[in-house]
């Protein structure tokens, strides 16, 4: 029968890979998917080279790239929580923070630092969101808040980088009342005129978007930074239908009138140093 | 229920038995069960949508009210109502969250949950009732801001952002009653001030036990335990420094007595207005700024375990 003579049996696939193994060299734009050299990423300031995606990058390396040379001196970075409802879910929020701690290398979503920027001195607080989503609880609101007195006290200028799906719901109502108390601190920077520039990535959403986050002098975003107040599964949710395309999206907040400014990632030095110009003397 | 014979304490005679007896015992039962009520419960209780809100509140502690609509910028919003009343002869701005009782209501004011433009328009008044040195009074009674298309696009964030930085300067008293839920940024929009207090079967919280079930259990089954780990009640919130007072409750709650519930809620507001009134605005100012600036739970970690 001439159908029935292939009768060999199925191979087993080798064992052994015959592709070159890339693993950690290359990496896959979560955007554009095309392939990219990890290195070219890392001295692009993790910016996809080929569609211009602005990837997250932690607070450090955030604070390296805004302050002359990279360097800078960290304040308050002991504070931590006290876990003041002795919060649990499926686990303890005290094991959370214990083992986020560990893995992040920081006590809480927030550095705040000291330095020169285009030789001036000035206080820069950024966000951490690898430390559970960046959340806003006590810490954060009593470190931005003292960074805030300190932007008073010294009188330099103030940016805060954020990077946060909003309040930490672990602390409850103290989360929440941190909005308000940034807020009013905010209030005081503002009538003394000591500039603050507010620098939304992506995310920059709830808590953190209705309260300092939007009250910059200036409020500028990364560009696709995802920004809003409520999150877009909750507005789905809710409404029941399909969002627009681009919807939250840095762009789109522009066009709706509700940022300042899209600045690059490359840009954003030069563009504060030029703002803070604008601002002072 | 007393028309239930077998309801009726052992060996009682339905026909002897003292109604006035039996409503009291009824009384004692609910009072005991009252105080053991459970975060969920509470919850509950203050989403019961015989409940009074804002306008029942407006109705029975003011007189002359007459309402400001709009935010002079897109719209009014249904969702807050804000006004110019007399309260107890004196000029007050009040501000608050309404929900509705029927479903034509309800979709009126959007469930209480304001858009922008509702935030934007309380904070109009508030710089009204400034500009003419009148107090200002915050009912809060929302489940949250409005999650929308529209809201996002007319930038909800920012308009309770700025809401929360100009409260805090406001130069007039302003004191803030949660009557029933009080819901995250939504109800901090308008509830930043010397005062805040609290319906003893209202809550505060910064995620609704729902979502926070749907986030951190992945499952919406657990809002009962969510309510409980967010500790949202006003017992706790007044144990934690957030809150000022806790106003008491009669019976099974303010649903089954508006009138006592306004009365409660009125002779709060007059004697925390008048203590707030007093000071000059400057201390007043401070005072405020120093409650707030208080708020918090941090502890500062032994500095070996510093990160370079």
């Amino acid at each position: 029968m001439p159908f029935s003579k292939d009768k060999k049996p199925l191979q087993a696939p080798p064992t052994e890979e015959k592709t070159v193994r890339t693993e950690g060299l290359f990496f896959k734009c979560d955007n554009c998917r095309q392939i990219i050299w990890k290195k070219e990423l890392e001295s692009n300031l993790n910016v996809c080279p080929k569609c211009d995606f602005h990837f997250k990058i932690g607070a450090r390396h955030r604070l390296e790239l805004l302050f002359d040379e990279g360097q800078y001196q960290e304040f308050d970075p002991n504070l931590t929580s006290t876990d003041p409802l002795n919060f649990f879910d499926r686990k303890s929020y005290r094991q959370r923070l214990e083992e986020t701690q560990k893995a992040v290398g920081t006590k809480d979503a927030l550095i705040c630092a000291r330095g020169k920027l285009g030789g001036r001195e000035m206080i820069i607080c950024a966000m951490e969101y690898s430390f559970i989503g960046g959340s806003m609880g006590a810490v954060m609101g009593e470190k931005i808040t003292r960074a805030i007195e300190a932007a008073l006290a010294e009188k330099r200028p103030l940016v805060i980088v954020s990077a946060s799906g909003g309040a930490r719901m672990m602390e409850g109502a103290f989360s929440l009342m941190q909005m308000a108390k940034i807020s009013a601190a905010l209030a005081r920077l503002d009538e003394a005129g000591i500039p603050y520039i507010s620098i939304l990535t992506d995310p920059t959403t709830g808590g953190v978007t209705a309260s300092f986050a939007m009250l910059g002098d200036l409020n500028v975003a990364e560009p696709g930074a995802l920004i809003g107040f409520a999150g877009p599964r909750v507005i789905e949710q809710t409404i029941r239908q399909k969002l627009p395309k681009g919807f939250q999206r840095a762009e789109f907040l522009l066009e709706h009138g509700m940022i300042d400014a899209i600045v690059p990632r490359k840009e954003l030095r030069e563009y504060l140093i030029n703002a803070f110009k604008f601002c002072l003397s | 229920m007393t028309d239930d014979p077998s309801r009726l304490p052992p060996g009682s005679d339905p026909d002897t038995v003292d109604l006035e007896d039996v409503k009291k015992q009824v009384h004692e039962l609910r009072k005991r069960m009252g105080s053991r009520l459970t975060p969920w419960e509470r919850v509950r209780l203050s989403r019961h949508e015989l409940r009074p809100y804002t306008l029942d509140y407006v109705e029975r502690l003011f007189t002359h009210f007459s309402e400001i609509h709009g935010d002079r910028r897109f719209g009014d919003d249904p969702a807050i109502v804000a006004g110019m009343a007399l309260f107890h002869g004196e000029p007050v701005a009040v501000v608050g969250q309404q929900k509705g009782r029927n479903m034509k209501e309800r979709l009126l004011r959007n469930y209480g949950m304001a858009q922008p433009e509702g935030y934007r328009k309380a904070l109009r008044i508030m710089k009204f009732a400034e500009k003419f040195q009148r107090p200002v009074i915050t009912l809060i009674d929302t489940p949250g801001a409005y999650p929308g298309i529209g809201a996002e696009e007319r930038g909800q964030a920012e308009a309770i952002a700025y809401n929360l930085r100009e409260m805090a300067r406001l130069r007039v008293p302003i004191v803030c009653v949660v009557l029933g839920e009080g819901g995250s940024g939504g109800a901090l929009g308008i509830g930043v001030g010397d005062r805040i207090l609290m319906l003893e079967n209202s809550v505060y919280s910064v995620i609704s036990p729902e979502s926070c079930s749907a986030i951190l259990w992945k499952d919406q089954e657990h809002a009962e335990e969510a309510a409980r780990a967010l500790k949202l009640t006003p017992d706790y919130l007044y144990e934690f420094g957030l809150i000022d007072e806790v106003l008491p409750e009669t019976g099974d709650g303010a649903h089954t007595d508006h009138a006592t519930a306004a009365k409660t809620v009125d002779e709060a507001l007059q004697r925390h207005l008048a203590e707030v009134s007093r000071l000059d605005p400057e201390e007043r100012s401070r005072l405020r700024y120093e409650k707030f600036r208080r708020m918090g739970a941090v502890a500062e970690a032994a500095a070996k375990e510093s990160l370079a």
